[in-house]
């Protein structure tokens, strides 16, 4: 608590010029963040899906699922980043398995929370009218559980636009626009520090909105109840 | 199994409990930078959003802004709190204390906004003040969701409070860190498993908190 308050860097807060001469760096860690962002999202939505299904399907297997996802949560996440590499070393898909496992835990709840919050009335005159199982997951169950299940993947994405960064510790391949700003504290220079912690920032709004957005193209009645998950 | 025996050697070890590298130490560290930050983010959170809570306002604008909050991401925040303040524990504090802010406010708002209308009008038909209404109707009846919010708001900063390491900070982060650049996975698995273990101190804090605290009939009511 007594570190003494150290400048990281004398020099102008930004150099414009650095910004310019590594106009390519930026514009691909960027692409990269993106790209990992999704893939991640998309793997964890895959994963918590099977999760989800055979949590609702056999009650008691809910807890358990619970239980490990949420244990995998409270792991800090340089810890898990860290302790992966030596089994998959320092590589992307170290990053990816740590950030996917982040996302099982929120995205697994939303979806049986969503599912659990369809009226029984609704569910039962779907079997009532003939719908098969399946057909009443696909065609009932889930449309009517689509705003708790988005802002489950709100969160999700949010969280691995923030995390992600961190497994820039891996290397520089591996953290988006986390090697921005490892480059900036390794060598004392604001500039990368700045504009790789503003652009997370901005990434991480940006897809919160874009989700939102999302959200209410595809769920109209949501927003005409003025129900907002 | 070898690991893990590794690992409980080097928790025998005379040597990794004391001095300024020693478990008690970095524990310390750990425990007094979440807790600075969870009581600051508490005493600002709570009772703005029980006031905004029990008052007729709309609320949307600090709601939505507590939203916006919870989407920035911990590392940016501590990165940006460095190029502002420099190196130390000011910039891990006000990052704890961002992180902790948004669900603490918005579970005390919505809970105590969402208490039954019957309950608060048959509190005020009783003649009791506002004040009164609040102290000892809603906040009673909101206590197991503040509560909620407050131990998510807990385990994220004891988790997130590793991140100080990254910026030569102090706490649990350190064995993680500096574990890593002598790849001495011994040490960065006795971090993790402290502030894992950390973690279920506070889960275990908040619910018998939650147990001592929240009268028996809402508990009962809550749990059907």
């Amino acid at each position: 608590m007594t570190t003494p308050i150290a400048q990281l860097d004398s020099g102008p807060l930004i150099r414009w010029s650095w910004i310019t001469d590594h106009g390519d760096l930026i514009l691909s860690n960027l692409v990269q963040h993106l790209v990992l962002t999704f893939v991640t999202v998309a793997i964890g939505f895959v994963l918590s899906m099977l999760l989800a299904v055979v949590a609702l399907r056999f009650r008691f297997t809910f807890a358990p699922i619970n239980a490990v996802t949420g244990i995998m949560y409270a792991v800090p996440s340089i810890a898990l980043f860290v302790l992966l590499t030596p089994l998959t070393g320092l590589t992307t898909l170290t990053a990816e398995i740590a950030l996917i496992s982040y996302t099982l835990q929120i995205l697994t709840r939303s979806i049986v929370a969503g599912i659990d919050g369809v009226p029984p009335a609704v569910r039962e005159s779907a079997t009532g009218m003939g719908y098969t199982d399946r057909q009443r997951l696909w065609h009932v169950e889930l449309p009517l559980a689509l705003p708790v299940i988005l802002s489950g993947v709100r969160i999700a994405t949010v969280t691995t636009v923030g995390l992600l960064p961190v497994a820039g510790l891996l290397g520089s391949d591996q953290g988006g626009l986390g090697e921005l700003i490892f480059d900036g504290l390794t060598r004392f220079f604001n500039t990368p520090l700045l504009v790789g912690a503003v652009l997370v920032v901005a990434v991480a709004v940006a897809c919160d909105l874009l989700l939102v957005g999302v959200q209410q193209v595809l769920t109209p009645w949501a927003r005409r109840r003025g129900t907002s998950a | 199994m070898s690991f893990l025996h590794d690992v409980f050697v080097w928790f025998n070890d005379p040597v990794n409990w004391s001095g300024s590298n020693g478990v008690p130490a970095r524990v310390l560290e750990h425990v007094v930078l979440s807790l600075v930050a969870l009581l600051v983010a508490a005493a600002v959170a709570v009772p703005t959003g029980a006031l905004l809570g029990a008052s007729q306002r709309k609320g949307t604008v600090l709601i939505n802004l507590a939203n916006v909050g919870r989407a920035i991401p911990s590392f940016a925040v501590l990165v940006l709190g460095v190029i502002w303040l420099g190196l130390g524990s000011a910039p891990v504090v006000i990052t704890l204390v961002l992180l902790a802010l948004p669900p603490i406010f918005v579970f005390t708002f919505t809970a105590v906004r969402e208490v039954d209308a019957a309950v608060v009008d048959s509190a005020r038909g009783m003649g009791m003040t506002e004040r009164a209404v609040l102290w000892r109707v809603r906040l009673p009846l909101a206590r197991p969701l503040i509560l909620y919010g407050l131990r998510l708001s807990s385990a994220a900063v004891i988790a997130t409070a590793t991140l100080a390491a990254l910026i030569g900070g102090g706490g649990l982060g350190r064995y993680i860190v500096d574990g890593f650049s002598v790849r001495d996975y011994r040490v960065i698995f006795a971090g993790t498993v402290l502030v894992v273990g950390l973690v279920l101190i506070s889960e275990a804090f908040f619910a018998m908190l939650e147990r001592t605290t929240v009268s028996p009939g809402i508990r009962r009511a809550a749990e059907t």
